[in-house]
């Protein structure tokens, strides 16, 4: 075992903070091209306008320090651990939880966690955080903030289908979700989906999928291939932007799969919108 | 395109009648905002035949949830939610006398059926312009449930508040004829 880095809670308190308000204020580089470009591949005028008031939009939220979007998420937090980091001065989940408190009270971000789902009281600091965490070979810690509107969120499935059901059944699952969704989760979105491994595991898949920048393709040529397949067939929808109707309906379709039972083919798609508020940072090393 | 068509508030049935899906509109004057927690609680009180924090006749109510304000700024971001999960409590409020409501997102058959037995409409905002939207409100004061923080009722005054015509007062859905006109079978 290499020398343990010491990570102190206080710097993961700060950085979580700025991650918060960085993520909600500026649009990032690869969301800003997708829209540039839909802009210019849309057919439709009235769904062109849309385009052109969500890069107004994106100029106004970076000069002004203002939320992009009014909901401003549920802050879902991955951490990639590394095992040779000990983090000092406090609990690395308690860091998180107060980085989040932190960056919602002083970027005026908007508080949206309830604490009970059926009771509905809201906590007032948009705490918990929702946090995934992987334990990975080496000495930093790689923190990836994710705002997850509710909007959008709602409009996500699963399904487990059967083997038999196959590549084409998984198409048409990912195109009839976003067909149910329609104008709801505030199109065009990017489509995140899980196949494979268990009824959770896809699920949480589906949302790490969405990690990937737009643009990027993935790294396995049959899956970059089904992406795209799905991209296509989501667009032929004719949603368009806001679902006033339109060409682009998706910015992208990200997949990712793992093995999975031999009776299973579970799939999920985690649904997210325009207002793609990923940001992440790097500590150690 | 059709040209832009300003409206003022409070919303009348010569105005309403004038308007088409996929006009574009620029809303000055005042509106209130209330979302999930807000309805739940003015369908309650209209239940009882009590009277709600305010009068919805030829009013609008606008979905919104709004980040907080910064200091200086009447209003945070000011984006719309989706409507669909207000659709249980609408056709009550036109009922009433509420003459349109602003969201995003497609509305139920039953809400359109209301919207053309009381001549309402809806009109969509573009969700995710928040900031765009915040610099056209003026004014907003919270009105009533201030408990529910950011689903508290406001009382916003709005200048060239810019939204479409999602469904008029015919029966017409965008949505659904904005869909048809793209879609690539």
């Amino acid at each position: 075992m290499g020398t343990r880095t010491k990570i102190s809670a206080e710097e993961i308190v700060e950085k979580i903070s700025h991650l918060c308000m960085g993520a909600n204020f500026q649009v990032s580089d690869d969301v800003l091209d997708a829209l540039k470009n839909s802009r210019e591949a849309e057919a439709s005028s009235v769904a062109k306008e849309v385009f052109a008031d969500l890069l107004e939009n994106a100029k106004i939220a970076r000069e002004c320090q203002m939320p992009i979007c009014q909901d401003t998420g549920v802050a879902v937090v991955f951490v990639e651990l590394g095992e040779d980091v000990e983090i000092t001065g406090g609990r690395l989940y308690d860091a998180i939880h107060n980085g989040v408190r932190q960056g919602y009270k002083e970027g005026y971000l908007r508080k949206s966690m309830v604490a009970n789902p059926l009771k509905r009281v809201n906590t007032g600091d948009n705490t918990p955080a929702i946090i995934h965490t992987e334990l990975i070979p080496g000495n930093s810690v790689r923190i990836t903030f994710m705002a997850k509107g509710g909007g959008c969120e709602n409009m996500s499935r699963i399904a487990m289908l059967t083997p038999a059901d196959g590549r084409e059944g998984v198409i048409n699952f990912v195109v009839e979700t976003v067909r149910i969704a329609k104008a709801n989760p505030c199109p065009p979105i990017i489509v995140g989906v899980g196949i494979g491994g268990t009824f959770d595991y896809a699920a949480h898949l589906a949302k790490k999928s969405l990690l990937r920048p737009l643009g990027v393709g993935h790294s396995d040529p049959d899956t970059d291939c089904l992406e795209k397949e799905m991209l296509e067939r989501v667009n032929n929808l004719g949603i368009g932007a806001q679902g006033l109707g339109g060409s682009v309906t998706a910015l992208g379709v990200r997949v990712e799969w793992s093995p999975c039972h031999i009776a299973s083919l579970p799939v999920a798609v985690n649904i997210e919108c325009h207002a793609h508020r990923v940001k992440t940072v790097v500590l150690g090393i | 395109m059709s040209n832009i068509i300003h409206i003022k508030t409070p919303l009348m049935d010569d105005t309403t009648a004038n308007l088409r899906i996929g006009n574009r509109v620029l809303i000055s004057g005042i509106i209130y905002t209330a979302r999930d927690a807000a309805h739940q609680r003015l369908v309650e009180l209209a239940g009882q035949g009590k009277k709600l924090p305010f009068d919805v006749q030829n009013q609008i109510i606008y979905y919104v949830g709004p980040s907080p304000a910064q200091p200086g700024r009447p209003i945070g971001s000011c984006g719309p939610t989706t409507s669909y999960r207000m659709d249980v409590y609408t056709p009550q409020l036109l009922a009433m006398g509420l003459k349109a409501t602003i969201g995003k997102g497609n509305r139920s058959d039953s809400v359109i059926e209301a919207m053309k037995q009381y001549k309402a409409v809806y009109f969509a905002a573009t969700g995710g312009a928040a900031a765009l939207l915040a610099k056209r409100v003026k004014r907003a004061d919270v009105i009533a449930y201030q408990d529910l923080g950011t689903e508290a009722i406001m009382r916003l005054e709005v200048e060239d508040f810019p939204v479409v015509v999602a469904n008029d007062i015919y029966g017409n859905d965008l949505f659904r004829e904005g869909m048809v006109k793209y879609q690539n079978r």
